[in-house]
């Protein structure tokens, strides 16, 4: 570890050095062992990695990197090779030592761990020319692969920390404020409010103790962009946050993590400490007299916790309760104090803004909605994973050209952006661009970067069920239209997806809809009834069939499907009878078509999806 | 002076005091809001959401719960418009369709032309508490022995003493029990005992040395008696006979 840093001289210093040996030329190979690929078994592949290069003595000639998240956590394990960028996938122990003979040391390709596009059937050999990144803008999440995030220099080789030096050295506080407003930045958290503007009030407002907060207690169901940038990339967000103190003049922030993120939480107090021992954090940062703590909280397992006032109220070690904001939070917050929160996002765009400028930040993304915003892009569609794309970019783009379009070659039903929160987008707004103003007027959200895919196996009512009894669940249970509400909406949801439906249902769920936006306490509860008002704004007809005609046409619905046996494509192979959980299949001897029994058919869809020869029919 | 604003509620003026709540000034000129978890002693908590109604500022308008939002100067309230009628009316249904028995919920759903819950009767249920959380804030903010909480959230969330057992720091003064607006918390004195079924609770009630009435728990007694440095027999004899 270098000594202490006390000026902005020793940090450019440290930053040159670093680099230099960045540039050895040795061959580098990054492997993601991020929260995703762990269970793929990238923990072996880096063994595997650490062992060969030692017992072969190739310490010196190959750069050997453990990194954070790479993205397209489809394919993990991952390792990219420099030069070249070439992008090996699903990577296994037993490869470890080809990798490195031949790619590594040799610069040749070995075909068999190329990416294979599911559209053309082709190999792509670099990773930026996979069509999984090719659309993205990965300014934020690209630098996960160029660095070990538990090691600070790698950080400072890569310019880490000069933002910080600008901000500290060249700029006043209010010029920063001045850039970030510059920069149109917004809210990546969901809300969009213009994070200038945010930093320019809590400021201005009265008080000699300010706080400023990281948001990281992503809880929506399948969204770990926040995870994937704490973990991959602890530093930038650390990075983003000492700066913004500084602009808004606050000597102690607090990192929300939530409790769910083990790896981000070692990740983000690793890189604290070493900042620290660098003189990046604590007292006189970089000689300039400025001082500024952090303390890291681990979230309870709260959703709800990711609402601002109900975070604070659990930073506060009080029951993580959200509470009215018409006196906004960066005038009272934190112990009634001014406090700036922002998402995790949100804080790593600020180094980038910083270094580069607010022109170079405006160019990316349209006009009023600029930047990049990163997605966990999950469902039905072929590539899922972390992208980060440029806001305004087509939905379509992002689940066609990136997602590498739907699996097996199913038919796109709808995606839901925005978390369990969000709305569910009918495949005619596929060419919306994504930002937060168009989400928001179709009937859906921005989120923290949730993307859903859903193709023609889903059942929109039974979709907008789904997460209404999570939302019921991670209510608070505080103000009467939430706890009540969601839990009224949902038993009518129920009724009508067991086919005891009424018509007039419709109508009393867009009335209970109504009022969860109007008078809900918070926007839990303000954007709960998203998913049932955008399907029954855009899958009306789907409800209709389950109420008037009894049927589920994605055939989800238990209580509206029949499971049958095709008598002329069964040949009795007995597969579902012995995988039929409920004895309902009875076989009858070879080449005669197996018999099922509708008393004892629990309608678990086991048959079907075991049938090779399409001979199970659900009506 | 800059303190006092003027704020508009139904289209009448009325001076404020800047950051006075909006219910408290209604309230002041006799204008009627409906409450359920509003409470002239303790903090507005803003759960129960009838107080809501509309607000308009700086060109913009929309429901906000009154018992929360401060005055401000041109600050324009509508406390029946048909939007804060409706919503006031569906939360009314959703407290109605959980408290299906409740005389209090009942008329207040009936003034609002209710007569029975909109929602399938199988899946009413009998509670009474509304879980204004009044009781854990009155036992907090003005007994100051925070005997009870809430707990748990989502449907479950309700009042309750530590771990579901005897509320130990409870002094049985029925403050939860005068607060609650609903009639949820079940307090009875018989035969020389104070119960609060709610909090588990049975404390023995003090006896006046004069008349004879068991007038207040002991517990209570000697809780008051302490906090304010009191003689040993400063209770022995009951208000009435002192």
């Amino acid at each position: 570890m270098p000594r202490k840093l006390t000026s902005a001289d020793d940090l450019k210093s440290l930053q040159t050095r670093l680099a230099k040996s960045l540039d050895s030329g040795k061959p580098r190979i990054s492997v993601c062992n991020g929260t995703a690929c762990r269970p793929y078994g990238s923990n072996p592949v880096v063994e595997a990695f650490r062992a060969t290069i030692e017992n072969k003595g190739l310490q010196d000639r190959i750069d050997f990197k453990v990194t954070g998240c790479h993205g397209f956590c489809e394919r993990g394990p991952i390792a990219v090779i420099e030069p070249g960028n070439i992008f090996y996938q699903k990577v296994k122990p037993e490869d470890v030592a080809e990798i490195i003979e031949k790619t590594a040391l040799n610069n040749k390709i070995i075909d068999r761990l190329l990416f294979e596009e599911p559209s053309t059937k082709t190999r792509a050999t670099s990773q930026a020319s996979l069509s999984f990144y090719k659309g993205q803008s990965r300014v934020i999440l690209g630098n996960n692969l160029k660095i070990d995030p538990t090691n600070i220099e790698d950080y400072i080789a890569i310019g880490g920390y000069s933002a910080l030096s600008k901000a500290l050295f060249q700029y006043q506080p209010s010029d920063i404020i001045e850039i970030v407003k510059k920069s149109g930045l917004r809210g990546r958290g969901g809300g969009g409010f213009p994070t200038g503007r945010k930093w320019e009030s809590c400021r201005n407002a009265h008080g000699d103790i300010k706080y400023v907060i990281v948001n990281a207690d992503e809880g929506d169901p399948g969204a770990y962009a926040n995870e994937g940038l704490l973990t991959g990339n602890p530093h930038s967000v650390l990075e983003g946050l000492i700066i913004g103190a500084f602009a808004i003049g606050s000597h102690q922030g607090f990192i929300y993590v939530r409790n769910e993120y083990p790896l981000a939480l070692k990740n983000i107090t690793a890189a604290m400490e070493q900042a620290e021992k660098l003189g990046l954090l604590g007292k006189n940062i970089l000689g300039s007299g400025f001082d500024f703590q952090v303390r890291v909280n681990r979230g309870g397992g709260a959703f709800i916790c990711g609402e601002s006032t109900a975070l604070m109220a659990s930073l506060e070690g009080k029951v993580g309760e959200p509470r009215a904001k018409y006196i906004h939070t960066v005038e009272r917050g934190l112990w009634d104090r001014p406090s700036d929160l922002n998402n995790v996002e949100t804080w790593a765009n600020i180094p980038l803004i910083i270094n580069n400028g607010p022109e170079w930040f405006n160019k990316i993304g349209s006009p009023s909605n600029t930047g990049t915003k990163i997605f966990s892009l999950t469902g039905k569609v072929n590539n899922t994973g972390l992208v980060e794309v440029p806001m305004g970019i087509k939905l379509r783009d992002i689940i066609f050209d990136i997602g590498g379009g739907i699996r097996g070659g199913k038919k796109f039903k709808a995606v839901q952006t925005g978390g369990p929160s969000g709305g569910c987008l009918p495949e005619s707004l596929l060419d919306l661009p994504v930002d937060y103003d168009t989400l928001i007027k179709a009937g859906s959200m921005m989120g923290s970067g949730g993307m859903i895919v859903m193709d023609e196996n889903n059942c929109m009512v039974d979709v907008a069920r789904y997460f209404l009894s999570f939302l019921e669940e991670e209510s608070c249970g505080k103000c009467v239209p939430c706890r009540e509400g969601i839990l009224r909406m949902r038993q009518l949801l129920n009724e009508i997806t067991e086919g005891e439906g009424k018509e007039s249902d419709l109508a009393l769920l867009e009335e209970v809809c109504q009022c969860l936006k109007d008078s809900s306490l918070c926007q839990l509860g303000g954007s709960a009834p998203n998913p049932v008002l955008s399907t029954l704004k855009y899958f009306r007809d789907e409800y209709e069939e389950h109420i008037k005609l009894k049927k589920c046409r994605a055939g989800v619905c238990k209580a509206l499907i029949t499971f049958s046996i095709i008598e002329e494509k069964c040949p009795g192979c007995g597969q579902c009878v012995k995988a039929c959980p409920s004895g309902a299949i009875t076989f009858l001897g070879k080449r005669k078509p197996v018999l099922l029994d509708q008393s004892k058919c629990i309608k678990c869809r086991t048959c079907f999806d075991i049938c090779k020869m399409g001979a199970v029919k659900i009506e | 002076m800059s303190d006092t604003v003027t704020v508009t509620i139904n289209g009448n003026k009325y001076s404020a005091a800047k950051g006075e709540y909006v219910l408290q000034v209604a309230r002041r000129h006799g204008i009627r809001i409906p409450t359920l978890c509003d409470h002239q002693n303790v903090e507005p908590y803003g759960a129960c959401r009838l107080c809501i109604v509309e607000a308009t500022s700086g060109g913009r308008t929309r429901i906000v719960t009154s018992c929360l939002y401060p005055a401000e100067e041109g600050l324009i309230i509508e406390t029946d418009s048909p939007r804060v009628v409706r919503n006031r009316k569906m939360l009314l249904d959703l407290l109605y369709a959980r408290c299906s028995e409740n005389r209090v919920i009942k008329e207040l759903a009936a003034e609002y032309g209710l007569e029975k819950p909109s929602f399938d009767p199988e899946y009413w249920t009998t509670e009474d508490c509304v879980v204004c959380g009044l009781c854990c804030r009155v036992c907090e903010q003005v007994v100051g022995v925070s005997a009870i909480s809430l707990v748990n959230r989502g449907i479950t969330k309700g009042p309750a003493a530590p771990y579901l057992e005897s509320a130990q720091a409870c002094i049985g003064c029925g403050s939860c029990y005068y607060a609650c607006p609903t009639g949820a918390i079940r307090m009875e004195d018989k035969n020389g005992y104070r119960y609060i079924y709610n909090w588990n609770i049975k404390y023995k009630l003090q006896k006046c040395k004069v008349c004879g009435i068991e007038w207040a728990p002991v517990k209570q007694l000697e809780y008051i008696r302490k906090k304010w440095n009191l003689p040993e027999d400063f209770f022995d004899v009951c208000p009435n006979d002192r």
